[in-house]
């Protein structure tokens, strides 16, 4: 696959004596990158048909049946257990975008307007933790808020309460503290970009035409600033939804969402064509949803200005 | 007026540490609980121990885990890289039909939630009659370091002055002798970060390797094994700090590698300037 790609990269196109499509550049670029196509096109698009297409069968222990039903759709969607989940899991991914977009704006805008020369280092410094293990953040997690943990022992160390407390792990505020902070670059990054690309001259016009800070800041930096806030959303909404890690270890009862029963339909359950459908009906509604945000805050953004 | 000016930034200052704080809680807590003598993490500590790393080395079943996560680390982040290589250099070079919907497809994986692509990639496998192994993983990961591989690369390649190119044509330098002396030396870099940055996502991932994995574990698959046991947790979190400055210390070569290559650049194009 690899071979003729490299040839096309050492003989560039001006030098073909023939003139025909096969040495345009069309036809070279999708050479090129034809390998990588065709790798992303049987690793994902082909999983993701399959998926779709097992939804719409059923299972016998080990047999597949392959006649069209919608029996599991009706099952994804009726049976309050998943409806329920899922319900919770978009709502825990909604908070989770919220709450990792407004801390990190600030973050962006002090890196981007006050950064100075240490941009770059600021920024290394907010990828790094993003780039230890997941697993283990969770697990720290788990380590602070405990009934042993780091947070009890602070509040008792202050004389803020007198004995631990185990409100803190087992429930949703542990599963959506856990994600706000394992997605936090996902959110500071495209923000920044966005913030980066804002020609300064419009905030000194503004300057100059009156505007004080905040009113410079609601109608030049943040509408103009709305793409970043929008990649953000979307980068960290639509993958929440799909944890299993943090509510398995930090959720207890009340934190289980969609992916726990997902992985439970490929594992233990064994039941694909319902875990399929369970997937397909994730991924429609999230969408749906992250649609339905980044269509609010554009028409905010546009309202604003 | 100016008051208010003066105030924001130091508000945001002290807004920044603490976001910064918030970030590094975690991750400092592993280092301190895992040389601590107390074999559950709480406060106060009880005393310094290096117990807990000594008994990692004569964990067989970690040693393996250690020795398969190297093995897969090392093929995925090659093959993802050979794969960002020709995406990133056809998307900075040419303009070929369907261009913008390509790159979206190959940056996909990044806001696709990772289960989904789990659990599509294994019923591929198991459709193929693939038996689950570390391959299996490999071929997971390629496909979730893509993305990133793709943007270090395409934002190495895009600073590339393509006049260098011509003009070593221009001297007389044969396409491949060009490739070799010009092009190479100046994407090297990027390709060099975007190694890097592969190793380190393959090195920690979990999801994919938890459901494409047959019997061999990876250091992550091994770690979650051990989180159900409360006796286990010190070396989790020994093993959790190894990790943590292994994936420091390659983040931080990567990037020293692509801020000098990128201030050579620049240099290089104040000269031509």
């Amino acid at each position: 696959m690899t071979v003729p790609a490299e040839t096309i990269v050492a003989m560039p196109p001006e030098r073909g004596r023939k003139r025909n499509w096969l040495q345009s550049e069309s036809a070279t670029g999708l050479g090129l990158i034809s390998p990588t196509l065709i790798y992303a096109l049987i690793f994902l698009v082909v999983p993701i048909l399959l998926v779709i297409a097992n939804s719409f069968w059923t299972q016998h222990y080990l047999v597949v049946d392959r006649t069209f039903t919608l029996e599991n759709y009706r099952i994804a969607v009726t049976d309050p257990i998943y409806r329920d989940l899922l319900m919770r899991s978009l709502w825990i991914s909604l908070l989770v975008s919220f709450f990792t977009v407004v801390l990190a704006y600030p973050i962006a805008f002090f890196i981007s307007f006050h950064g100075g020369r240490h941009k770059g280092l600021w920024l290394f410094l907010i990828t790094i933790p993003f780039w230890t293990s997941y697993l283990l953040r969770v697990m720290s997690w788990k380590v602070i808020l405990g009934y042993n943990g780091v947070l009890n022992a602070t509040l008792m160390g202050l004389g803020i309460t007198d004995q631990p407390s185990d409100a803190f792990l087992y429930n949703t505020s542990a599963v959506v503290i856990t994600l706000t902070h394992a997605w936090a670059t996902f959110a500071v990054l495209p923000i920044f970009v966005s913030l980066e690309k804002i020609d300064r001259t419009l905030i000194e016009a503004a300057t100059d035409l009156g505007d004080g800070p905040v009113r410079r800041f609601l109608r030049i930096t943040l509408p103009l600033s709305a793409p970043g806030i929008i990649s953000a959303v979307l980068i960290v909404m639509i993958p929440t939804v799909g944890d299993f890690v943090t509510p398995k270890l930090v959720g207890g009862k009340d934190g289980v969402m969609i992916a726990n029963a997902i992985q439970a339909q490929f594992g233990k359950a064994a039941n694909w064509p319902l875990g399929a459908a369970l997937s397909v009906t994730t991924m429609a509604v999230v969408t749906a949803i992250a649609a339905a945000v980044v269509l609010t805050i554009r028409t905010a953004a546009r309202r604003i200005r | 007026m100016t008051a208010l000016r003066k105030m924001l930034p130091s508000w945001l200052t002290a807004y920044a540490v603490l976001y910064i704080g918030f970030l590094y809680l975690p991750v400092i807590f592993l280092p301190i609980f895992s040389i601590n003598t107390a074999a559950t993490p709480k406060f106060p500590l009880s005393g310094y121990t290096l117990k807990w790393y000594r008994d990692l080395a004569t964990t067989p079943a970690l040693t393996d885990a250690a020795w398969n996560s190297l093995m897969v680390a090392v093929s995925a982040s090659l093959l993802a890289t050979m794969f960002g290589i020709c995406a990133a250099r056809a998307i900075t070079r040419y303009r070929f039909p369907a261009r913008r919907s390509i790159n979206g497809l190959l940056m996909a994986p990044l806001v696709l939630p990772e289960i989904i692509i789990a659990v599509s990639m294994l019923l591929v496998m198991l459709q193929l009659g693939l038996n689950l192994s570390l391959i299996t993983v490999v071929f997971g990961h390629v496909l979730i370091c893509i993305p990133y591989s793709l943007s270090v690369l395409t934002s190495g390649f895009e600073g590339f002055d393509r006049s260098l190119e011509e003009a070593s044509a221009d001297l007389g330098e044969s396409p491949f002798g060009t490739f070799r002396r010009v092009t190479l030396p100046m994407v090297a870099p990027a390709i060099i970060s975007s190694l890097l940055v592969s190793f380190t996502i393959s090195l920690d991932e979990f999801i994919m390797a938890f459901f494409l994995t047959g019997t061999d574990a990876t250091l992550p698959v091994y770690i979650w094994g051990q989180l159900r046991f409360a006796a286990k947790l010190p070396g989790v979190l020994a093993l959790g700090t190894l990790l943590l400055i292994a994936s420091v210390i390659l983040l931080t070569i990567a990037e020293i590698v692509r801020r000098r290559a990128s201030r050579r650049t620049q240099n290089m194009g104040g000269l031509i300037a």
